[in-house]
């Protein structure tokens, strides 16, 4: 028997593979295709304080392995989460966390106080790195002092554990997780998508609404896989590896550079079953690899 | 109820260079289809094609247990698979979106242009069962992009524009005569480029009758998840995948 529950910052999940927030809807969408109460978490679709609409169409370029998106965190805002939605999946046996987001720090504050009061939300994740929105989003992720400041002011409202999701689109990913550390965040999950752009050449115009998006996909996880190996060797808080993990593989290879626990986006998008795949895959390589506490591998790169 | 399932390539029917119908098979029974479902299929030993690729379905054969999709090979995705050997395992996402009303006993006009004729000849088997009189008006540039005609004769009246004169009443098929004579139909669907389909969902809106269009945005997932593909309309952005294809284009904020 091979033990999968891993501890992300005092939250348990029953195994280390979760879905990425704006890759997985709000779980709904993926009924037909697996049981959501397989899944370590769900990190549930980027939340506001209002209702937002999103960037205009075209949203999404096909880039070589992977995608660009520019969605721009529509959402219908976080009452209509917590009073229409959460309580449709509230039950499913899956850590359902939420990923918010602000214009300002007030925002953030806001949403988080709800959050704080309701039952069975047992963490949330800071998004301080979504790169499609014109104020806030990765603005708050780039800088040192507004990483801190919005992490410090979450922290005073949300008693649960915080999970701050970095962008890396900065010059020192460590810098920007120590900071968030230090204001109090629980756990850290990396990386958000990398700035990018895409052409058309016939038409010589972006093929984005917003000229530039965030890039996902098999073509950012060797940067991601640096970046999360970086960082677990900054921080105490554990890290949650994000970026192009398709297969079992790929999450174990996260796990070997720090991570705690994974989370899996835009494969999602090309199978629908794939998370439900990649818990499968975990636990057959610690089977055959004599591991018996999944936990185990995290950090576990060979030097 | 959406499943992902495991075909395998029986048969390529090639329309012309660039256009065919793929047949698909499977072992498994087929789910349900409606006229307006499509398909996220995924693209086999095709790396450089990293998303699956939304394709309307033209029918399915419950009994063969087939499923038959009419493509126009324009993109890498596209060309790919048209080039698949006889027997290729083609994995499929299916059936997503939602579907064209199925009216009784009306008279309907069903406008085609290019390639996106793919969801009417099941959306007029279902309207004749249902004693609704189908009439077809299909455009495209020359007389080489005019497919299907017989199979659509089977279920109605069939009427050609043509931008050069080559097949049917020169022109686009807004100016087609069947708009300026007795023109008595109850409601038109139609399907084809977004120029089109908005000057046809006018023409509906001058006539004070309903029109559905059905839309081919860009799409990632599929199934409501990515928020990539939305369109504006008067309920705010709403996914073409999900909320959609099938549109009422009083609904739509073009």
């Amino acid at each position: 028997m091979v033990n999968l529950e891993v501890n992300i910052g005092g939250l348990n999940l029953k195994n280390p593979v979760t879905t990425a927030s704006g890759t997985f809807g709000f779980g709904e969408e993926f009924t037909d295709f697996i049981d959501l109460n397989s899944l370590g978490g769900i990190f549930v679709k980027g939340l506001t304080l209002k209702n937002r609409e999103g960037n205009d169409y075209p949203r999404m370029a096909e880039t070589a392995s992977g995608m660009l998106n520019a969605v721009g965190l529509q959402n219908k805002g976080i009452d209509y989460f917590i009073n229409t939605i959460y309580p449709g999946i509230k039950d499913y046996g899956t850590e359902i966390i939420p990923n918010i987001n602000g214009s300002v720090v007030e925002e953030y504050v806001e949403v988080a106080e709800k959050l704080n009061d309701v039952a069975g939300i047992n963490a949330l994740e800071l998004n301080i790195s979504c790169p499609n929105v014109k104020e806030g989003g990765m603005a708050f992720g780039v800088s040192c002092p507004s990483a801190i400041a919005v992490t410090s002011a979450v922290r005073e409202v949300f008693q649960k554990p915080i999970i701050v999701k970095l962008s890396p689109n900065v010059t020192d990913i460590t810098e920007i997780a120590k900071g968030v550390e230090g204001a109090g965040a629980d756990a850290v999950s990396l990386v958000n998508t990398f700035l990018g752009m895409a052409i058309d050449a016939n038409t010589k115009k972006p093929i984005l609404s917003t000229i530039t998006g965030g890039l996902s996909g098999p073509a950012i996880k060797p940067i991601a896989l640096r970046m999360v190996w970086q960082v677990y060797n900054a921080v105490k808080i554990p890290v949650v590896g994000i970026g192009g993990i398709m297969n079992a593989t790929d999450a174990i290879e996260f796990m070997l550079a720090g991570a705690s626990a994974i989370q899996v986006g835009t494969a999602n998008f090309i199978d629908p079953q794939v998370s439900v795949k990649i818990i499968e895959g975990i636990k057959e390589y610690c089977q055959n690899n004599n591991i018996s506490e999944v936990s185990t591998l995290t950090g576990g790169l060979i030097l | 109820m959406k499943q992902v399932q495991d075909f395998s390539v029986v048969d390529y029917h090639r329309l012309n260079a660039d256009n065919y119908i793929l047949t698909l098979s499977s072992d498994a029974s087929i789910e349900n289809v409606n006229p307006g479902n499509f398909a996220e299929i995924k693209i086999p030993d095709a790396p450089e094609v990293f998303l699956r690729r939304p394709i309307s379905i033209l029918e399915v054969d419950q009994k063969a247990k087939t499923i038959r999709f009419y493509i126009k090979a324009i993109g890498k995705g596209t060309k790919k698979l048209g080039n698949l050997a006889i027997g290729s395992s083609v994995n499929i996402v299916y059936p997503l979106g939602n579907s064209f009303t199925i009216l009784r006993q009306k008279r309907v006009l069903i406008v085609g242009g290019g390639s996106g004729i793919a969801p009417f000849i099941m959306l007029a088997s279902k309207l004749k069962k249902e004693n609704t009189d189908v009439t077809f008006l299909l455009g495209a540039r020359t007389k080489n992009d005019i497919f299907l005609t017989d199979e659509f004769s089977n279920y109605g009246e069939v009427l050609i524009t043509t931008e050069d004169g080559s097949l049917g009443e020169k022109g686009l098929v807004t100016q087609h005569s069947v708009f300026s004579n007795n023109f008595d139909f109850n409601h038109i669907y139609t399907c084809g480029p977004d120029p089109m389909m908005k000057a046809v969902a006018k023409i509906a809106n001058d006539k004070s009758i309903s029109c559905e269009a059905s839309l081919e945005n860009m799409m990632a997932c599929g199934i409501g998840a990515c928020l990539c593909c939305v369109t504006p309309t008067i309920n705010g952005n709403q996914c073409v995948c999900t909320e959609g294809p099938v549109f009422n284009t009083k609904d739509l904020q073009w």
